[in-house]
């Protein structure tokens, strides 16, 4: 019994957390390794991009609650990603056509690229703290869970509990839907096939007659879709503050990179690689001792590897771990 | 410098004059110390960058560095803290880079293959709760001693103005860890590398208590410059002060503003010194032939990762000695107030205005772009203001826009990099 409550432990404050954590954390990455791998750069602007569509995102649902409109036990927000996506879409491309499309076209160098997203980061985050304000926001609606602690507790008369939020649950789901979605789109269809070929070998694409500004714009289109996906996701699950999405940018790079960059798989395994690991890493194990432990042994401090302060240091010495063994990340990714 | 550049800089004097003709002295003395500090930074980053093309995000980082060197060697040292637990944190330090070094020197001398990897793992994990043990029971100790006005070990109660070679030398040994690990591969990934020691440093003041208190502050550090109340209560002060037509607290914050805006010149004037002297150097020129073209200069014999490494230290420590100097100027640090926006991008603005590759384009944008940054935010108020002049008042919207005029800095500094970026790639004084 005890060792059941122990795993009950385990599955209550890092199996489920850490599922939800790696689900959003993988969205994040996949956006950042399809900018790396068909525009060549590290998108510094993707965290920005999260708050921004998530933005969009909450001002619809703030509208659609106010008439309203509501989805039952889901959360209103599900209802307005769709307008929230083509929203930041819009914004996506208006940004490649003012800023990315003229260094494109001058072929500069990738650090140039780097450092003109930190000009659109700016930009975007301002613009954010101007429209929302850079306080926290709550949209969340709907049933806060599919199974609480207590039912679960006294569904199976264990003394811990299992629960599992709304958030959460719809997070995987929506998680492995768009996941779907993504690889029989890059895998299948003509205009999928045709970015994967740019992003392996750009000349020969274009010898093929591949029209480059056309897999741009459905590139940008689909990071537009998982950013915005992703950040709302996130925003459900925890709650939305401009900069806490600007601090998200290191573990979805961490991701990206652990998993190798410009692969769309590595982004998925890295995401849950790192959400796991800062899970686990900053969970205090005292309780699960008690259980598994004999009295003799139970321990007396907490049993906690790191504080959870110290998360992001956790994503960071993974992808120094990666960057000095494994620079091509889990799954060889494009170049080191 | 041209008669153009030169100018460029009388105009910023113009500009900063007309701060004290305008406003008051002290704003524009207040400016014109940070925009040294500034500058310094800009110049550190310049070097990175203008020299060899390194995308260092981590600015803030190297700068928080140099503030936490200020109060380890100036601030008294905590007798009582040292006596609870300070050898035993010195040692558990020690366990940790033993540690660190043991696995370095395993992986170097065992044969690849899973019995080096197996070997490792247990040195690091055992290593990890070793460390763990002996450091955690004095860091309690120490964090217990009069929590409300210590609780740290204090520094070494040396004088401050020694912080600031100390603060250089601990940002080159943080950049010189993180150039190990990400030189040499992909230029993105030193950006991305730096992004992430920046918020760690950051962390680590806020979370350490017993090494910088940290959100609790710092605060009273001693300053190279007497204090305004000393000077106000010398009647010899308050004379000449008097014969000059100031009243004595004017001319004590005027003073003691004067003394630190000496002190920073004459940091900058050195180091301008010697980044012009590097430039101009055979060493600069390999630099900028690592730059232009990496295969090139490799053919020809020069070990490009280790250059980058050399420079990429040099920079960051230009940056901590300017982290030092900011801590002393504000006679407190306090890990709270780091914002990579403000100590880093900010500093990348000012180095991309300036002019990148030319030493005193950095110096330049450091004196521009800090000016803009004061005045932005009056300046975002006021154009709300006029916007809004016309709503009735008491309309949400009036209030939300008035509001928001604190964020029109991020817009406005966003909006200056690109298109500077863009349109004037070079910046105000091009490299030549």
């Amino acid at each position: 019994m005890d060792y059941l409550n122990a795993l009950a432990a385990i599955a209550n404050y890092i199996l489920v957390p850490g599922m939800a954590y790696g689900a959003q954390l993988a969205l994040g990455a996949l956006g950042v390794t399809l900018v790396y791998g068909i525009l060549r750069f590290s998108n510094f602007a993707h965290g920005d991009t999260m708050a921004f569509g998530t933005m969009f995102v909450i001002l619809i649902t703030w509208a659609m609650q106010r008439v309203g409109i509501n989805a039952g036990p889901l959360p209103t927000a599900l209802l307005a990603l769709p307008f929230g996506i083509a929203l930041t879409g819009l914004v996506l491309l208006g940004t490649d056509r003012v800023v990315y499309r003229f260094y494109r076209k001058a072929r500069v160098k990738p650090v140039v690229f780097v450092m003109v997203s930190l000009g659109v980061m700016f930009i975007m985050n301002g613009l954010t703290r101007f429209i929302i304000g850079p306080g926290d926001q709550r949209f969340g609606d709907g049933e806060r869970f599919i199974i609480s602690a207590r039912t679960f507790k006294e569904l199976t008369g264990l003394r811990e509990g299992i629960a599992i939020k709304t958030s959460q649950g719809i997070t995987v789901i929506t998680a492995v839907i768009v996941v779907a979605l993504l690889f029989w789109f890059l895998n299948k269809t003509r205009t999928g096939k045709s970015m994967r070929a740019f992003s392996d070998n750009e000349d020969l694409a274009l010898l093929s007659g591949i029209n480059p500004e056309r897999v741009v714009l459905y590139t940008w289109l689909i990071v537009a879709g998982l950013a915005t996906i992703a950040g709302t996701l996130y925003g459900l699950d925890k709650s939305f503050k401009p900069f806490t999405y600007f601090q998200l940018l290191l573990p979805i790079f961490a991701s990206a990179i652990v998993g190798g960059l410009g692969s769309p798989l590595g982004a998925i395994a890295g995401g849950f690689v790192i959400a796991f690991s800062e899970v686990t890493v900053t969970y205090a194990f005292k309780k699960v001792g008690n259980y598994v432990l004999p009295e003799s042994l139970a321990p007396d401090s907490l049993v906690q590897l790191m504080s959870t302060d110290y998360k992001f240091a956790v994503s960071f010495s993974i992808l120094i771990i990666v960057l000095l063994f494994k620079p091509t990340g889990l799954f060889k990714g494009q170049s080191v | 410098m041209t008669r153009r550049d030169s100018l460029l800089f009388i105009f910023v004097g113009f500009l900063i004059l007309g701060t004290g003709f305008a406003q008051s002295w002290n704003a524009a003395l207040l400016i014109l110390n940070m925009g040294l500090i500034s500058a310094i930074m800009a110049l550190g980053v310049n070097i990175q960058w203008g020299y060899a093309g390194l995308f260092n995000v981590g600015v803030m980082g190297f700068v928080a560095l140099g503030g936490l060197a200020t109060v380890i060697v100036s601030m008294p040292p905590t007798a009582e803290a040292w006596a609870v637990g300070g050898a035993r944190v010195l040692f558990a330090l020690v366990l940790g880079v033993a540690t660190i070094g043991l696995a370095i020197f395993t992986h170097r001398k065992m044969a690849a293959g899973s019995r080096r990897n197996i070997a490792m793992l247990l040195l690091i994990v055992g290593g990890f709760f070793l460390f763990r043990w002996v450091f955690d029971p004095a860091v309690t100790g120490i964090e217990k001693v009069n929590p409300a006005a210590t609780g740290y070990l204090g520094g070494l109660g040396l004088p401050i103005i020694l912080a600031w070679p100390v603060g250089g030398l601990l940002a080159a040994g943080a950049a010189w860890i993180i150039g190990k690990t990400a030189l040499g591969l992909r230029s993105d990934y030193l950006a991305i590398a730096t992004l992430g020691i920046a918020e760690i440093i950051i962390f680590i003041l806020k979370n350490e208590d017993w090494l910088s208190r940290g959100v609790k502050n710092v605060v009273g550090l001693p300053r190279p410059v007497p204090f305004e109340i000393d000077l106000q209560n010398d009647p010899g002060f308050v004379e000449r002060a008097a014969s000059l037509g100031l009243d004595p607290t004017t001319a004590s914050t005027l003073y003691v503003k004067l003394g630190y805006s000496l002190l920073f010149t004459i940091v900058l004037l050195i180091l301008l010194w010697l980044s012009q002297k590097a430039w101009n150097s055979p060493w600069g020129r390999m630099m900028r032939a690592i730059r232009d073209n990496e295969v090139a200069a490799e053919a020809m014999g020069k070990d490009v990762t280790a250059r980058h490494l050399q420079v990429f230290v040099l920079g960051s420590a230009v940056c901590g000695i300017a982290g030092a100097m900011m801590t002393t100027l504000d006679g407190q640090l306090t890990p709270g107030t780091y914002q990579p926006l403000r100590y880093t991008f900010l500093v990348w603005v000012m180095v991309i205005v300036g002019g990148s590759g030319n030493n005193f384009g950095a110096v330049l944008g450091g004196f521009v772009i800090w000016f803009l940054w004061v005045q932005v935010e009056p300046m975002g108020l006021f154009l709300m203001q006029v916007i809004t002049a016309g709503m009735a008042d008491g309309s949400a919207l009036k209030s939300h826009l008035l509001d928001s005029a604190a964020h029109m800095r991020l817009l406005t500094m966003g909006l200056v990099l690109l298109l500077v970026l863009r349109f004037s790639p070079r910046g105000l004084i091009p490299e030549r």
